[in-house]
C-alpha cells in the first residue's frame, strides 16, 4: 500500500499507511534504499521521520527539518505544509526532524533535502519542495472522499481539516485517512493552491513551541541526558595551535565523582570546524559539579605554538589600514566597472573616509555542548547545530560507521548566529566517548565560547568617491581589508573574498564609475560564518560613507540617496541577480514617511537613514537617537523590510525587530581583543550585549506585501541597523563615529 | 525518593531491618515539592536543579551569573542559581520556571503575555526573563519602563522590546 510521486529526477514523495490507520506521506530521495524506515510508521511520535503524518483523530503531526535557532524554521515550515493540506492547525503537532541519512554504496544520502537553518534559504528550499508535500495527502484524502460518496474529487472541496461536500456535509480527515493511505497517488506533482486562497501563508502564527519555552518544558541539547552519560568540562589551551606543557592531574581525580582527566587535540590537516578547537584537557565526571570542581582543581600549564603567538588584534588593524593607505595592488579586484581615472578628470569634490569595525565572538546563549552514545556499531547523538548534515560528517569521520548508523537529534537550538554551522564540539564529544566506554555529554562555558570561537575577523574600510559637477557619485573606489572567514577550509584563494563582500551590494550598479579591492589579512585566529556577514560589516562603511557624502554636499543624506538610486528600473549585477531599484526606493520611502523624515532635518535629536538589499530582499532603517551628555539614548526605530510572499507576519515581525536589536547591540558595546595570541575578553562583562536600558524601547516593522517567492528573512535587518543609528548619532552630536564598537568611540570623541 | 535514585545511593532492599540512619541533608522546597538534599554543600542550586532534580528550564549562564539565564526565585526573590550553593538554602522555597504556572497548568499572567507577544526568539534566555519579570512585578506591580530597564537580562536574539511589552500587558493584566 504505498506509492510514489515524482518531484524531481531524484527527488519523490512517498505514500504509506502507517499504524492504526494514519496517512503518512514522506520525501525521499532516488538514492536511498528505505526512504521512510518502517519503525518511523508506528505511533510513537518521537520516532516518526515523514513530513506529514494524520492519524485517525484528525491529529496531524507534521516534521520541520531545519533546525530551529530562533529563526522561526519550526513554525514556518510547517505552516507551508499545513497550508496545501488545508490542516486545521490548531489539530497540528510539530516535530522537530533529526537528520534523515541513508547509506547508498557506502555514501550518505539526504532524504529530507535541506537541513540547514540561519543561511537564509530555508524558506526557499521548503517552499520548492514541501508544498508538494501537503497537497499530496489533501489530495489522497479528497480522493478517499470522492470514492466514498460518489461525488467526483473536483466538487469537493477542503477546509481546516475537513472535506466538505456540495451538499454542505463536512467529514474529517480523520474518517478518511485510512482509505486515503490506500490510493495510488497521481504520477505528477500536483497542482498547488492559488495564493488567494490561504488561510495560513500570510497569516500570523505565534511560535509552536511558545508554550513549552515559557514553561521550562523544552529540552535543548543541553538538557538532554543519558543517565549513564558522563559529564566532561574542558581546560582550553589559549593558543589554538600550542600544546601541553605541564599537567598535574591527581588533585583533579581526588575529586568525588571525578572519572577521568585526559587531554585532547585538534587532528593535523582537518579543516577548522571539523575538529577540536584548541588543545584541552577534559574532566570527565559522573556530574557537572564534580567536573566543574575537577576543572577547579587541575594544575596545567600551556605553551604557545609557531603561529598564533604573535597575533595582535591592535597590530593586525594598524596593518590593515597602512595596507589600504599604500597602492599595493589588492588580493582580488572583487568588481570593477568604468574607468575610475577617467572619472577623476571630471571631479567637482572628492570624500573619502575610514572605518574600522572589530572582531566579534557568536556569544551564544546556549553553550557548546554536544550529547554522544558510541555503541559499536551505532552512534547516538543530540547536537544543537545549524547543520546536521555536516556534523554527520564530523561523526563519521571520527568513527567510522556506516552512513545510516550514525542518529543525529537536534532539538530547538539556543541561538546559532553562524557558529553552529562549525562542530568543533561535536568532534571533541565523539573523541571523549570512543575513549572512555559511557556516553559522553560534554559542555563548554559560557565564557569558553568567548575566548574560544571562530570569530568574524575586524574590518577596515577605506572608501573614495567622486563628486561630478550635478552633485551625482561618478566614481566609487572601495577597498576591504580582513582576515578571510574561508581560510583553511578548502576555498580556493580566488574564491576567499567571497566570505567577506559582496560584488554586488550597493552601490554596484549605481555608480558607472565603481571598484571593489578586497585585501587579504593573514591572522591565525581562528574565523567562521558569522550572522548577517559579510553584508553587516560592509553595509556599515558604505550607509555611514553616503552620509559622509551628503554632508560634504551640505545637503539632505536622503537627497543624496534618492539622487544615487535614481529611477525605478532593474539594473543587471551580474549572473541573475538583479537590484530593482524601485523596491529599495519603496522602504526607504516608507520608513522616511513613517517618521516624517523632512521634520527631522533640524532637529536636536538626530535621524539617520541607511538602505540595503541582499539576495532580492530589500530593507531600510530610520532611527532616531538622542546624545544627553555621555549617554546614548535610541528614541525610535522604524524597519521597512521587502521579502517576497510572507509566510508567517508575527514570525517575520520578530525577525526583523530581533535583527535590528541584535546588530545594535553588537555595534553599541564588544570587541574581542588579543594579545599574544590570547583573547583578552574571558567574562561577559568584558564583551557586554546590550542591556534593555541601552536598547530602544519598541521597533517598529513596516512589510511590504508581495507575491513574489519568499526569501530568508533571518538576517535581513541586520546590516542597516548601525549605520543608521551612526548617522543619526552625527545628526545629534555633530560626531561622526568611523570605529565601532560605538560607544567607546562617541565618548572618546564627545 | 528520587533525590536518593539520582545520587546513585542504593535503594533499602527488603528484609533489611536495619533502621534508616536519620539523614543529614539540606531540606528545602522546590516548585512547592520537598526534597532534602545529601551532597556537597557547596554545590550551586543550578547543577543541583539540573542534574540532580534534571529541572532543566533554569538556562546554563555565565560563571556569575549576570546574564540572567539562571534566574529562581528563592523565597520569592530572584536570584542567580549559580551564585548560591546548598549550604544556603535549608528550608529555602525555590521556584522554578517549571513552577510558575498553576497546578492546572494555566500559565502566569506574564508566561500568556510572554506567548501573547511573541516574545520568544531561540528561547534560552526565556526562563530568565519571567523570574526576573515576576520578581519585579511582586515588587512592583505597576512596573514602568525605567523599573524594566533595570533588569539584569541580556538576550542575543533581540527579543526586549517585545519582553519589555509582555511585562507591560502583564502588569496592565495585573492592574
Ligand atoms: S531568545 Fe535567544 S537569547 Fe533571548
Amino acid at each position: 500500500m504505498s506509492g510514489r510521486v515524482q518531484l524531481s529526477r531524484r527527488r519523490f514523495l512517498q505514500v504509506l499507511a502507517g499504524t492504526a490507520g494514519a496517512l503518512v506521506v514522506g520525501i525521499g530521495h532516488a538514492d536511498a534504499e528505505v526512504p521512510i524506515p518502517p519503525a518511523m510508521l508506528g505511533d510513537d511520535f518521537g520516532q516518526l521521520g515523514a513530513y506529514v503524518r494524520i492519524d485517525r483523530e484528525g491529529n496531524v503531526l507534521i516534521g520541520a527539518r531545519d533546525p530551529d535557532t530562533g529563526t522561526g524554521t519550526a513554525t514556518s515550515l510547517p505552516r507551508i505544509i499545513a497550508e496545501e493540506l488545508d490542516a486545521d492547525w490548531t489539530r497540528v503537532t510539530v516535530m522537530p526532524l533529526g537528520l534523515g541519512v541513508e547509506a547508498k554504496d557506502g555514501k550518505p544520502v539526504w532524504i529530507y533535502g535541506h537541513q540547514r537553518s540561519g543561511t537564509g534559504d530555508s524558506i526557499p528550499a521548503a517552499w520548492a519542495d514541501l508544498r508538494q508535500a501537503g497537497a499530496l495527502a489533501r489530495w489522497l484524502i479528497t480522493q478517499a472522499a470522492a470514492r466514498r460518496l460518489g461525488f467526483a474529487a473536483d466538487r469537493l472541496r477542503c477546509e481546516s481539516g475537513v472535506v466538505v461536500t456540495p451538499d454542505g456535509r463536512r467529514f474529517p480527515y480523520g474518517s478518511l485517512v485510512e482509505a486515503a493511505s490506500k490510493i495510488d497517488p497521481p504520477a505528477a506533482p500536483l497542482p498547488l493552491k492559488p495564493p488567494q486562497r490561504y488561510t495560513l501563508i500570510g497569516h500570523p502564527a505565534g511560535d509552536v513551541d511558545a508554550r513549552h519555552i515559557v514553561t521550562g518544558r523544552t529540552r535543548y541539547a543541553i538538557d538532554t541526558h543519558y543517565a549513564d552519560a558522563l559529564v566532561a568540562v574542558l581546560a582550553q589551551c589559549p593558543w589554538p595551535d600550542g600544546s601541553l606543557a605541564s599537567i598535574e592531574t591527581a588533585p583533579a581525580l581526588a575529586i568525588k565523582g571525578v572519572v577521568k582527566v585526559m587531554p585532547i587535540n585538534p587532528e593535523a590537516d582537518v579543516p577548522p570546524g571539523q575538529t577540536a578547537i584548541a588543545p584541552a584537557v577534559a574532566v570527565l565526571a559522573e556530574n557537572t559539579w564534580a567536573a566543574l570542581r575537577g576543572l577547579a582543581e587541575l594544575k596545567l600549564e600551556w605553551k604557545p605554538g609557531a603561529h598564533s603567538a604573535d597575533e595582535d588584534s591592535a597590530k593586525l588593524e594598524a596593518r590593515a589600514i597602512a595596507l589600504l593607505d599604500t597602492d599595493s595592488a589588492p588580493t582580488t579586484r572583487v568588481r570593477d566597472e568604468g574607468d575610475l581615472a577617467a572619472a577623476g578628470r571630471k571631479a567637482a569634490r572628492r570624500v573619502e573616509a575610514t572605518y574600522v569595525q572589530p572582531w566579534l565572538a557568536h556569544a551564544t546563549p546556549e553553550p557548546m555542548n554536544c550529547l554522544v552514545r558510541l555503541d559499536k556499531d551505532q552512534a547516538s547523538l543530540v547536537v544543537p547545530t545549524q547543520a546536521p548534515q555536516q556534523a554527520w560528517a564530523v561523526v563519521q569521520r571520527l568513527t567510522g560507521l556506516a552512513a545510516d548508523r550514525i542518529a543525529i537529534e537536534v532539538p530547538r537550538v539556543g541561538g546559532g548566529y553562524g557558529r553552529r554551522l562549525d562542530h568543533d564540539y561535536v568532534a571533541e564529544a565523539v573523541m571523549l566517548a570512543k575513549a572512555v566506554d559511557k556516553p559522553v555529554r560534554l559542555m563548554w562555558t559560557r565564557e569558553q565560547g568567548l575566548a574560544h570561537d571562530y570569530y568574524r575577523s575586524g574590518t577596515v574600510h577605506k572608501i573614495k568617491a567622486i563628486i561630478g559637477r550635478k552633485r551625482q557619485v561618478i566614481a566609487w573606489d572601495q577597498r576591504l581589508a580582513s582576515a578571510s572567514a574561508l581560510s583553511g577550509r578548502g576555498t580556493a584563494a580566488d574564491r576567499l573574498w567571497t566570505s567577506e563582500i559582496s560584488a554586488e551590494q550597493l552601490p554596484a550598479g549605481l555608480v558607472p564609475n565603481y571598484r571593489s579591492d578586497w585585501y587579504s589579512l593573514a591572522s591565525a585566529m581562528p574565523r567562521g560564518p558569522f550572522r548577517g556577514e559579510p553584508h553587516v560589516t560592509n553595509a556599515f562603511a558604505v550607509e555611514s560613507f553616503i552620509d559622509e557624502i551628503a554632508h560634504t554636499l551640505r545637503e539632505d543624506p536622503l537627497v543624496t540617496r534618492l539622487r544615487l538610486l535614481g529611477e525605478a528600473r532593474q539594473i543587471p549585477l551580474g549572473g541573475r541577480r538583479m537590484l530593482d531599484v524601485g523596491r529599495l526606493l519603496n522602504v526607504l520611502k516608507l520608513v522616511t514617511d513613517r517618521v516624517e523624515w523632512k521634520n527631522w532635518l533640524h532637529n536636536v535629536n538626530g535621524m539617520g537613514v541607511a538602505c540595503w538589499h541582499i539576495d532580492g530582499a530589500y530593507v531600510a532603517h530610520a532611527i532616531e537617537a538622542a546624545v544627553h551628555g555621555e549617554k546614548l539614548e535610541i528614541v525610535r526605530v522604524v524597519c521597512a523590510v521587502d521579502v517576497g510572499r510572507v509566510i508567517n507576519p508575527l514570525g517575520l515581525q520578530g525577525q526583523v525587530a530581533g535583527a535590528t536589536l541584535d546588530a545594535l547591540s553588537n555595534a553599541l558595546n564588544p570587541a574581542i581583543t588579543y594579545k599574544n595570541g590570547q583573547v583578552r575578553q574571558q567574562s561577559l562583562q568584558d564583551y557586554p550585549l546590550a542591556s534593555m536600558a541601552q536598547l530602544p524601547n519598541d521597533v517598529e516593522v513596516i512589510t511590504v506585501p508581495n507575491d513574489r517567492a519568499p526569501t530568508g528573512a533571518s538576517f535581513l535587518a541586520m546590516p542597516t541597523a548601525a549605520p543608521a543609528l551612526a548617522n543619526a548619532v552625527f545628526r545629534a552630536s555633530a560626531v561622526r563615529v568611523r570605529r565601532l564598537p560605538l560607544m567607546k568611540e562617541l565618548l572618546r570623541l564627545l | 525518593m528520587p533525590q536518593a535514585q539520582a545520587q546513585g545511593l542504593p535503594a533499602a532492599t527488603t528484609g533489611d531491618i536495619t533502621p534508616e540512619p536519620v539523614r543529614e541533608g539540606i531540606d528545602l522546597i522546590v516548585n512547592g515539592e520537598r526534597f532534602k538534599h545529601t551532597g556537597d554543600p557547596l554545590m550551586p542550586l543550578l547543577w543541583y536543579l539540573r542534574d540532580v532534580l534534571r529541572l532543566t528550564g533554569t538556562k546554563v549562564g555565565d560563571a556569575q551569573g549576570k546574564d540572567g539565564y539562571d534566574l529562581v526565585l528563592v523565597n520569592g526573590k530572584a536570584v542567580p542559581a549559580i551564585t548560591w550553593p546548598m549550604a544556603k538554602l535549608v528550608d529555602a522555597r525555590v521556584t522554578t520556571v517549571e513552577g510558575l504556572a498553576r497546578a492546572d497548568g494555566g500559565l502566569h499572567p506574564l508566561q500568556q503575555a510572554f506567548i501573547d507577544e511573541d516574545a520568544i526568539g531561540c528561547g534560552y534566555c526565556t526562563a530568565g526573563w519571567l523570574i526576573a519579570g515576576i520578581d519585579l512585578l511582586t515588587r512592583k506591580p505597576k512596573a514602568s519602563d525605567e523599573d524594566i530597564d533595570k533588569l539584569p537580562n541580556r538576550c542575543r536574539c533581540g527579543c526586549q522590546t517585545r519582553v519589555r511589552r509582555a511585562i507591560k500587558r502583564a502588569a496592565g493584566a495585573q492592574a
